[in-house]
């Protein structure tokens, strides 16, 4: 009897622990390696802010997606203008921001006069030159009127630097993000962690998740064992070296996706002896992608030939253009009066796929006799020394931001690159709306780049994110910074 | 009391430079901290608005001035990139910096001070070897790698304890404790096998000396010696060495707060040093060399406590 008795007792409790386990879980603990500074997208440009609030606490007129197609975002809908001028919004009923104020027009036109103002510091403020004016129609419609076609412009409104605030709390977004988003802050606890919880009154279809911690653990080794002792559930991000413990780990999954970052051996074109056409391609010649991404990446890198993003239907593959080939490199080095080669510098910021690649391309470049030293700095004075001062003779460096070819049609950018062939097409470009003509242009572009070798084109950097095999509906791909967590959620 | 008066005046000279050379290397170290935060698609009048807004455009001598008064006043200042008061983001992190140096300091004193008084009584024989050579390889092994061991096997391997990460104490107190158990022992190790070495060496220094042969002669075991008269004559070079390992551990517990990701002092002023943040890096160094000089006037106070030679022969 007694024996029974504890029997069930014993099953009541098996029972009663295993309801318990399968009780779903909608929390989730994220982590990754940088600390945002601040929480503001719209006054800073550190990728850490858009991971924490984009499309999380913060929303734009429009969003992008996955796969980094442009989709309604607080602006249901929209109609454009013949001459492509001018674009109305209908806005979407019934928002709230999170501190309980009412979203309508005026906020959308606060937000732009904020982030054009003189004394705005909008760290993407060029983006938005284009815009004449925002006109509040009604509270549920608005009007922007450019001043010239911007073939980017709704794909730019959907990025976090142009996510709509309130007049009412934008000042105090740095400490106390308030947005319209699916998830709303709750609190900092600056050097651990920011913490995320759904916003009842949210204007749109409900998220899976009711909490959202990100953790900052920026050492590789610490994370891991972050992982392993599932003190956190995945990380969007993870370093590629440490990817290989989690592979063959059936409590994780990894996913390897793509990132708009294309990784560059960027040349001082203005500067000697890098201005000879034959010194470049000889460099693009001695570059050998398939050694730097298994070196720099652990093979996880997608190698290019031109400055696009291999994911984007623009592309063209001219990884082909100056195969790896010593000899004819050694030719053309000759030809341009440097039979013996020549020495140089490069300058390499803190990050790892830089100092790796930049030991290859040293060990690769001294086979055809150009000698390179290899200048380690911090990022701070990597951006005073080489972007702002363009005092460098070669530097590695992931340009991360989506669509951003126009950089080659500016002759003042740190390459020092004047091309007016390549500078008009890109005035084409930016004024031409139609999805084919601005295909043909993005390609005569990369074609003109990569046969000038403007720089070593080496590879696109992946994105490796690990996470809980019960986890899902997290981007594999991100074509915009941030980690989104509308449709992250567990399952069994 | 002279002898007071003169330590408190060194003390503030020494504020006073370390103020001076701080702004100085700060103002000199390249690097643009609007660029910084603005990155490299910030158009010219973003970065001017913000150069403007941070105050960087007013010529160094009176951003030293300013800088210097406002601090006098207590106001620290703003920090640049996290736009937050300096005074609130230094006493987060001293929550978590503080109590961490202290237990850590408990443990390494209540570790190393009697292994060291064990060892001397041993003097030159095998237990002494063993302890010393312990103590030897407690010196040598870097303590961020025995932080990941201790990680390995209490955190992934067993669960008992967290793998690193804090919570706030106003949270949760018990879960905060735990949170600093690892990263206490793997800061204390090292600490202890200092002290007990130089424990040792100071107790067999004293063993030798004539008012310890006077005792024995007057009838004291060589153990009762030792305690009675060898251990307070020995703690003076302990106390020197405590001072130093304090001040460390207030300061230099960056690489066991990154393998714990705990947030610290040492990761604060990390974090704003590459991010060019200047008034934060500046005023909480400021924060460091006050809280290392204090230790040193206790240190120096109490040497007078525990030698009154000291206080006559200064006074």
């Amino acid at each position: 009897m007694r024996a029974t008795k504890s029997l069930a007792l014993a099953m009541a409790g098996l029972l009663l622990a295993t309801g318990l386990a399968c009780a779903q879980s909608t929390e989730i603990r994220i982590g990754v390696a940088l600390e945002p500074p601040a929480l503001d997208p719209t006054a800073g440009a550190a990728e850490a802010i858009d991971v924490v609030v984009y499309q999380n606490i913060f929303e734009g007129l429009t969003r992008i997606d996955q796969t980094g197609a442009v989709q309604p975002g607080l602006a249901t809908a929209w109609t454009i203008t013949e001459d492509g001028l001018s674009y109305r919004f209908t806005l979407a009923q019934g928002v709230t921001f999170h501190d309980g104020t009412s979203f309508d027009a005026e906020d959308v036109k606060f937000t732009f006069e904020r982030l054009l103002a003189d004394d705005s510091v909008n760290a993407q403020k060029a983006l938005y030159q284009s815009i004449a004016a925002v006109t509040v129609i009604d509270p549920q419609t608005v009007e922007i009127t450019l001043s010239r076609p911007d073939g980017l412009f709704l794909f730019n409104l959907g990025r976090g630097d142009a996510v709509i605030v309130a007049p009412e709390s934008a000042d105090n977004n740095a400490n106390e993000p308030i947005g319209t988003g699916p998830f709303a802050f709750v609190q900092w606890d600056r050097g651990s962690r920011v913490i995320l919880e759904q916003y009842g009154p949210y204007w749109g279809e409900k998220p899976a998740l009711t909490k959202a911690s990100y953790v900052f653990i920026s050492d590789t080794a610490t994370m891991t064992n972050a992982l392993l002792a599932g003190d956190i559930d995945g990380t969007n991000n993870f370093a590629p070296e440490a990817l290989a413990v989690f592979e063959g780990n059936p409590q994780f999954k990894v996913l390897v996706g793509s990132t708009e970052g294309e990784t560059i051996l960027a040349t001082n074109n203005a500067r000697a002896p890098f201005d000879t056409l034959a010194v470049r391609q000889a460099m693009a010649h001695a570059i050998n992608r398939h050694d730097i991404i298994e070196g720099a990446t652990y093979g996880y890198g997608v190698p290019i030939g031109s400055h696009f993003a291999p994911h984007h239907p623009y592309y063209v593959d001219l990884t082909e253009t100056y195969p790896f080939d010593l000899d004819a490199a050694k030719t053309l080095l000759a030809g341009a009066g440097y039979p013996e080669g020549f020495s140089a510098t490069l300058k390499l910021p803190p990050v790892a796929y830089a100092r790796l690649s930049g030991q290859i391309i040293a060990s690769e470049f001294a086979k055809i006799g150009v000698r390179l030293e290899l200048i380690n700095m911090e990022w701070a004075q990597w951006l005073e020394d080489v972007f702002a001062n363009k005092d460098f003779d070669l530097t590695i460096i992931s340009h991360v931001e989506p669509f951003d070819i126009g950089i080659y049609a500016n002759p003042d950018y740190y390459f020092g690159y004047d091309n007016p062939e390549v500078q008009a097409l890109n005035e084409t470009l930016n004024a031409t709306t139609d999805e084919a003509q601005r295909k043909v242009l993005a390609q005569q572009i990369q074609i003109i780049i990569a046969k000038d070798a403007v720089n070593g084109y080496l590879f696109e950097l992946a994105q490796t994110g690990v996470w809980n095999a019960k986890l899902e509906g997290m981007w594999q791909n991100a074509p915009i910074e941030g980690v989104v967590l509308h449709d992250i959620h567990w399952v069994e | 009391m002279l002898y007071l008066l003169r330590r408190l005046a060194g003390f503030a000279l020494t504020l006073l430079i370390a103020a001076l050379v701080i702004f100085v290397l700060l103002d000199l170290l390249p690097g643009d901290p609007a660029r910084f935060i603005l990155g490299i698609n910030a158009s010219a009048d973003a970065l001017a608005a913000l150069r403007l807004q941070m105050g960087l455009d007013i010529p160094a001598p009176a951003r030293f001035g300013n800088w210097v008064w406002s601090m006098l006043q207590g106001d620290f200042g703003v920090s640049h990139t996290q736009r937050a008061p300096v005074a609130k983001l230094i006493a987060e992190r001293m929550a978590v910096t503080l109590p961490l140096s202290v237990f850590a300091m408990a443990i390494s004193m209540a570790v190393g001070l009697p292994l060291g008084i064990l060892a001397a009584r041993h003097r030159g024989k095998p237990l002494d070897t063993a302890l010393m050579v312990m103590a030897q390889g407690g010196v040598a092994v870097p303590n961020f790698w025995f932080g990941m061991l201790l990680t390995l096997l209490f955190a992934v391997t067993l669960r008992w304890l967290p793998p690193g990460g804090f919570t706030p104490w106003y949270e949760d107190g018990w879960l905060a404790l735990r949170g600093l158990v690892l990263p206490s022992l793997a800061l204390a190790l090292p600490q202890a096998a200092i002290l007990a070495r130089v424990m040792r060496t100071a107790l067999v220094d004293v063993a030798g000396q004539d008012f310890i042969r006077t005792a024995r002669a007057k009838g004291m075991t060589y153990g009762e010696a030792i305690w009675r008269h060898g251990v307070r004559n020995a703690l003076l070079p302990v106390l020197t060495i405590l001072g130093l390992q304090f001040a460390y551990l207030i300061a230099g517990t960056i690489i066991v707060e990154n393998v714990f990701y705990l947030p610290g002092l040492g990761r604060l002023i990390f974090t704003a040093i590459s991010e060019r943040d200047l008034v934060l890096v500046r005023s909480a160094t400021m924060v460091l060399v006050l809280a290392v000089s204090a230790t040193m006037l206790v240190v120096d106070l109490t040497y007078a406590l525990v030698d009154p030679r000291l206080r006559e022969r200064r006074a």
